[in-house]
């Protein structure tokens, strides 16, 4: 008898590969910086999706995947915590965050 | 046990399956960043149904905490404390349609070849669970095995919201 439809690790393992294309794109796409720190977001979720189906299907100690995912989680917050200073100090400087115009280092 | 159990288990998996992918796409197609700060939301509710599913009631519960009721409003604060909106385009707009389609191939080579590696990758065989993924056993795991980890995760974060406050401070006050 097939296993029921979620309890196959395809299924996650391709949605995490789509979060994952999704936010690649998003981060090429995106004009300004909270922009693309949404999409950074999104890769994040992709790799916790990842774990945590391996960490279901295949590891044999299936705490460890939920705690890295509990760490990638944290690191994820300090990330949004520190770059939305940044971009709040970038917009205070120079009253916009779109990235075409943030361009006075390049040559 | 109810009759259509199963289908009634599948069709709330879909949902949640759907909800994912709804949100993801909303999150990167939008111009507003509002609606893209929505996106992220429903996509991380999707998620932490889909870490239900995946037997971690736990991990759904902090995907929710965290990622909607932190990441997501920090993001709406910086919204508010800056112009968040995709400014109009001020180049052609055939050189656009022409860069807008190689994101897509970009993105979708990479999202197919990782599909196509996890689909078709020599994985193990499913071993025996040695041990439940309870939340007591993650409690343990994480104040002996993962001590230092768990540590220096906290030092990280404390890290980060001093810098916060610190970048976000300059340039305001006596000058």
């Amino acid at each position: 008898m097939n296993p029921a439809v979620y309890d196959r690790p395809a299924v996650y393992l391709v949605l995490a590969a789509f979060l994952l294309a999704a936010g690649i794109y998003g981060l090429i796409r995106r004009r300004t910086l909270i922009g693309m720190l949404i999409s950074g977001e999104l890769i994040f979720s992709a790799a916790s999706l990842n774990f945590m189906s391996l960490n279901r299907f295949v590891a044999p100690d299936p705490a460890v995947g939920q705690i890295v995912v509990l760490f990638i989680m944290g690191l994820a917050a300090a990330e949004v915590a520190i770059a939305l200073s940044i971009i709040i100090a970038v917009y205070r400087n120079y009253r916009s965050i779109h990235t075409q115009e943030l361009s006075d280092l390049k040559g | 046990m109810i009759p259509g159990a199963p289908y009634l288990v599948a069709g709330i998996f879909g949902c949640v399956l759907l909800l994912t992918v709804a949100g993801a796409l909303l999150a990167v197609l939008t111009t507003r960043i509002i609606r893209s700060v929505t996106g992220l939301a429903l996509c991380s509710i999707g998620l932490a149904g889909l870490y239900y599913f995946l037997r971690s009631p736990f991990l759904a519960l902090m995907e929710i905490l965290i990622y909607v009721g932190a990441v997501c409003v920090t993001i709406i604060f910086g919204v508010m404390l800056s112009e968040p909106d995709e400014p109009k385009l001020a180049e052609a707009r055939h050189r656009e349609f022409w860069w807008g389609g190689l994101e897509l191939v970009v993105a979708a080579i990479i999202g197919g070849g990782v599909a196509h590696l996890s689909l078709h990758g020599p994985w193990p065989a499913p071993a025996a669970p040695a041990a439940d993924g309870s939340v007591q056993a993650i409690g343990v795991a994480l104040l002996t095995t993962y001590s230092l980890p768990f540590e220096l995760i906290s030092l990280v974060l404390l890290v980060a919201i001093l810098g916060a406050l610190a970048i976000a401070r300059g340039g305001r006050g006596k000058t």
